[in-house]
């Protein structure tokens, strides 16, 4: 490779900022500072950067720009989409439908809702196989009890990559009148816009824009009310005024990237790479679909190693990925979605690929990124191994 | 460390008794002992790591172990059926009872 890399960055959540998005933002934040509400030049001027990006994101999603609010995040966006549909559908229940590996902010407070209700029945944990896909009979099965006002499941998963079966997903939750949010947080800018839902969410770092902008579509015929006091802020779906840079540089960063139209086959072909380098080390589990995936995520699991020793090492080498393993994380819970999955939770590695577009280097810096992991990849599970005197076990 | 089950039980399982470590450490020394033990041997693992309940599971299909039950494990040793297998919410240890493969050392290389 004639790319000599310096750090291999594979864990893109969040990657590096697109080098547009960042001149953007840049710029945005000595012309954009003032409150878009004001009626003076300035808080006019704001106005008019917030308008143009709200109608160059709508453009990317095939929306019309009042459908689409920013949020504070990703997270925020996908909390506030779910409780925004579960509070219209208040006098027919508060029942939620959600596959067992969605994004922790759909997880957590429904977890939190039903358990204040004293109604562990308030939230159903849709199970996955073990390529991390939502079971549809589980999913039908599921839509089928009385109260059920809202149904949520990803366009596919941000750990594993995996895929969920929208279009029949969406149908049977059609058929009982209940609602579909669907998850795009991962997704956008990666794999195809999802056409079919009642609500999407998004968030800007999945295209190489800035952390902190999450989007909240809600289309016209949706029924979705924000439960608390009414707000004017972005069609009164938030209460927190969006950053108009940010935002600005949000939707400059999906305008670059939408462009590069060797993105998906160059990714798809670097973590086909990884996946094999990975899946020929005795003892080593590939997770998820080889196909149906989106094409820049993958993750492994090693047996007998531990995914902390194996992220440190692979630092010192010049190589930065994430892990889902219990002693990578805060707590001593190890990923839901690996366990969900009933996959080996230790000893994980997960690798999330930039956006070619957003590295100095493009496609021969990312390349050689990878190749670096995959030249190192099976010496530091050696190495590791030995260390644990499980070399051989 | 290891003893014969301490409990009497009429199963002759070896214990294992992982309780305060965590991952991989539990799966690691179930590995160690299914070696030493040999094919059709029984092992009860305990451990309270939560990341046990998928991992041990996993490794026994890894390695063609059959995992025969999977109970809440009391001081009392008296052992009741989990509610979730891969949700324990109490410290509360979680004994595994493995029969070690029959090809043990051989399977998944």
């Amino acid at each position: 490779m004639s790319y000599d890399v310096v750090r291999a960055v594979l864990d893109a959540t969040p990657g590096p900022l697109h080098p547009a998005a960042r001149e953007t933002l840049l710029a945005a934040l000595d012309s954009g500072w003032a409150d878009p509400r004001r009626l003076h030049r300035e808080g006019r001027m704001a106005r008019r950067l917030l308008d143009t990006a709200r109608e160059s994101v709508a453009a990317q999603l095939g929306v019309r720009p009042p459908e689409v609010s920013f949020l504070p995040g990703g997270s925020t966006a996908l909390t506030e989409g779910l409780a925004g549909l579960r509070y219209a559908g208040r006098r027919r229940g508060a029942r939620v439908v959600a596959g067992a590996v969605e994004h922790s902010a759909i997880l957590v407070p429904s977890r939190a809702l039903a358990a204040a209700a004293q109604d562990p029945g308030l939230l159903a944990e849709v199970p996955v196989d073990s390529r991390g896909c939502v079971d549809l009979s589980a999913w039908r099965q599921a839509l089928t009890h009385p109260g059920t006002v809202v149904a949520a499941l990803q366009a596919a998963n941000q750990e594993v990559g995996a895929r969920q079966p929208l279009t029949s997903a969406l149908g049977a939750a059609r058929a009982r009148g209940v609602p579909l949010l669907v998850d795009a947080t991962s997704s956008l800018g990666r794999d195809p816009v999802p056409t079919g839902y009642d609500v999407l969410v998004g968030d800007a770092r999945s295209w190489g824009g800035p952390s902190g902008v999450g989007v909240l579509v809600v289309p016209e015929r949706t029924r979705w009310r924000r439960p608390g006091a009414p707000s004017e802020v972005e069609h009164g779906r938030t209460d927190v005024e969006p950053v108009v840079a940010l935002v600005l540089a949000a939707a400059e960063a999906w305008r670059q990237s939408a462009a590069d139209l060797d993105e998906d086959q160059a990714a798809r072909r670097l973590v086909d790479r990884i996946r094999a380098t990975a899946g020929a080390i005795p003892d080593t589990e590939v997770v998820g679909d080889p196909l149906d995936r989106l094409p820049h995520v993958t993750t492994f699991s090693v047996l007998f190693a531990d995914g902390e020793a194996l992220v440190d090492e692979l630092d010192r080498r010049g190589i930065a990925v994430a892990s889902g393993s219990a002693c990578t994380a805060s707590t001593l819970e190890p990923s839901h979605v690996l366990r969900a999955m009933g996959v080996l939770t230790h000893g994980n590695v997960r690798v999330t690929l930039p956006l070619a577009s957003t590295l100095p280097g493009g496609h021969a810096e990312r390349e050689a990124a990878v190749d670096l992991l995959c030249r190192e990849l099976p010496q530091v599970v050696a190495d590791v191994r030995d260390r644990l005197g499980t070399a051989g076990l | 460390m290891t003893t014969p089950d301490p409990d009497g039980r009429s199963d002759a399982a070896v214990l294992l008794d992982a309780r305060g470590e965590r991952c991989p450490l539990p799966v690691i020394r179930l590995g160690r002992l299914a070696r030493d033990l040999g094919p059709g041997a029984l092992v009860r693992l305990l451990a309270t790591d939560p990341a046990a309940a998928s991992d041990v599971p996993a490794f026994c299909r890894m390695r063609g172990h059959e995992l025969l039950s999977t109970t809440a494990w009391a001081d009392s040793h008296v052992s009741t059926p989990t509610p979730s297998p891969v949700a324990p919410e109490s410290p509360m240890a979680t004994a595994y009872l493995v029969r070690v493969s029959a090809t043990t050392g051989e399977a998944g290389r």
